[in-house]
């Protein structure tokens, strides 16, 4: 067997270091203030999927995660911005997802993440289920100042 | 006599001077008008010559007019009601005929021209002409504002109309067997759609007497919770009208991603693809009726 893991050989906060891609052109970022921006995130992300040569299945998580994170930022928060980066860490390319809102904040964040709960009128599996989607999820909120969530999937196709 | 004074005098001078000049050479003043521009020659495509002129003549005419009203210049192209309508109509029609916001503001500013070349030429004097310019460049700077305004609505009532068109449009129902009803949907579902897909489906089951909806997902791209959410009150409508529901259409990749969101569809009768909905939803409407008919 000769089947390796890249990171073993590694020290820790190298193999987490990610650096975004220095192309300007791979960063966007995009508003979450209407319906109908949830739309051209959508497209938005999809296209960035597709340019980092994500599978049918991943492109399709992918965009379904953005389009949940946003959600949250516009119906919770209030609105605010998704940031798109493509990123590589170890030879593979990821998708970035920041999506940053200035709201209420999340009151309790291990409620918000159980499948059911909401505070609204949604079926509360977004939070939770975006961050299944995803490989790397990060949730940080200050009440009254806000939200934060960072996602990133990583391509888990093997290079052609 | 105070500065102020003198400027109103050379104001209403100069006003009616142009309207003197406006008056007496309505005709050349169109005609050198249309020629500006068709010599900026972007017209949008469906304007011919005659047109054009019918156009000059009508805005010299109302230019006329309203000058010789006392409406101050700065307010005569949002004021005089028959200046306002010319100007409104010919940016709508531009706006319709596709031009651009830029080619459309610029065909009422080249009249600056043709009325400034007009008074030079009708007097010798010198004197005043700069209030005469600066009474033209206030009354067509006005008119291209509301040109370009009226430019910009006349845009966006378009865009309106073709994305309620389009919810329309999107949105068929139609029928697929005796008692079998299916809505393709293409594109994304929000609230507004939704609605309007429910209103439909709902009038065809009643108008039908349908027993079985299929409501097929395979144009749509994502589905979130929202969109699952969406689904679901459709489903649950359908049903209060004694009907079955069953959504068909679901791909690979959406199976996965509405597993791993953990929405709970198992309520629902789903199917991979519309011929296998279709089949379930025949069998559906054939099952005997509880009085020992078939059900029909």
């Amino acid at each position: 067997m000769t089947r390796s893991h890249a990171g073993t050989t590694r020290a820790p906060q190298r193999a987490e270091t990610v650096e975004p891609a220095s192309d300007s052109a791979e960063s966007s970022t995009h508003p979450v203030a209407s319906e109908e921006d949830l739309l051209s995130i959508r497209h938005a992300v999809r296209a960035a999927t597709l340019h980092a040569g994500f599978g049918i299945v991943d492109q399709t998580r992918v965009v379904t995660a953005a389009s949940e994170l946003a959600r949250n930022a516009y119906v919770h928060g209030g609105g605010g911005t998704l940031t798109l980066d493509i990123v590589r860490r170890l030879g593979t390319t990821g998708i970035r997802l920041t999506v940053e809102d200035d709201g209420p904040g999340i009151a309790d964040i291990e409620e918000a993440f159980t499948d059911g709960f909401t505070t609204g009128a949604g079926l509360g599996h977004g939070l939770g289920g975006a961050r299944r989607l995803m490989d790397d999820f990060t949730l940080s909120s200050t009440a009254g100042r806000g939200t934060v969530v960072t996602a990133t999937r990583w391509n888990n196709r093997r290079a052609p | 006599m105070t500065t102020s004074d003198t400027a109103t005098t050379s104001d209403s001078v100069a006003r009616a001077r142009v309207t003197e000049v406006l008056r007496a050479n309505a005709d050349a003043i169109a005609d050198r008008w249309v020629q500006l521009q068709l010599e900026q020659a972007v017209l949008g495509s469906d304007l011919t010559e005659s047109e054009l002129h019918e156009e000059a003549d009508a805005l010299v005419a109302a230019l006329a007019a309203a000058l010789g009203g006392d409406v101050p210049v700065q307010r005569l192209a949002h004021g005089d009601q028959d200046l306002n309508r010319i100007v409104t109509d010919l940016s709508l029609r531009r706006a319709r005929g596709g031009a651009s916001p830029t080619v459309t503001s610029l065909a009422v500013l080249a009249l600056k021209q043709a009325l400034l070349e007009s008074v030079r030429g009708t007097t010798g004097e010198s004197d005043g002409l700069l209030a005469v310019a600066l009474l033209i460049n206030q009354l067509l700077d006005a008119a291209g504002a509301l040109s370009f305004e009226v430019y910009v609505e006349g845009r966006e009532a378009i865009i309106h109309r073709q994305s309620h068109q389009l919810l329309e449009m999107s949105t068929p129902v139609v029928r697929l067997w005796r008692q079998v009803l299916a809505v393709p949907l293409i594109g994304t579902l929000d609230t507004a759609r939704t609605q309007v897909v429910m209103e439909n489906l709902l009038q065809a089951i009643q108008d039908d007497e349908a027993l079985v909806a299929i409501i097929d997902i395979t144009g749509v791209p994502t589905v979130d919770t929202a969109v699952a959410q969406h689904l679901m009150q459709t489903v649950k409508a359908v049903r209060l009208m004694g009907a079955d529901c069953v959504i068909s259409g679901i791909r690979p990749p959406i199976a996965q991603t509405i597993a791993q969101l953990g929405i709970d569809l198992s309520t629902i009768l789903t199917r991979a693809t519309l011929a296998d909905a279709l089949a379930a939803a025949i069998k559906i409407t054939d099952a005997p009726g509880p009085d020992g008919t078939d059900g029909r």
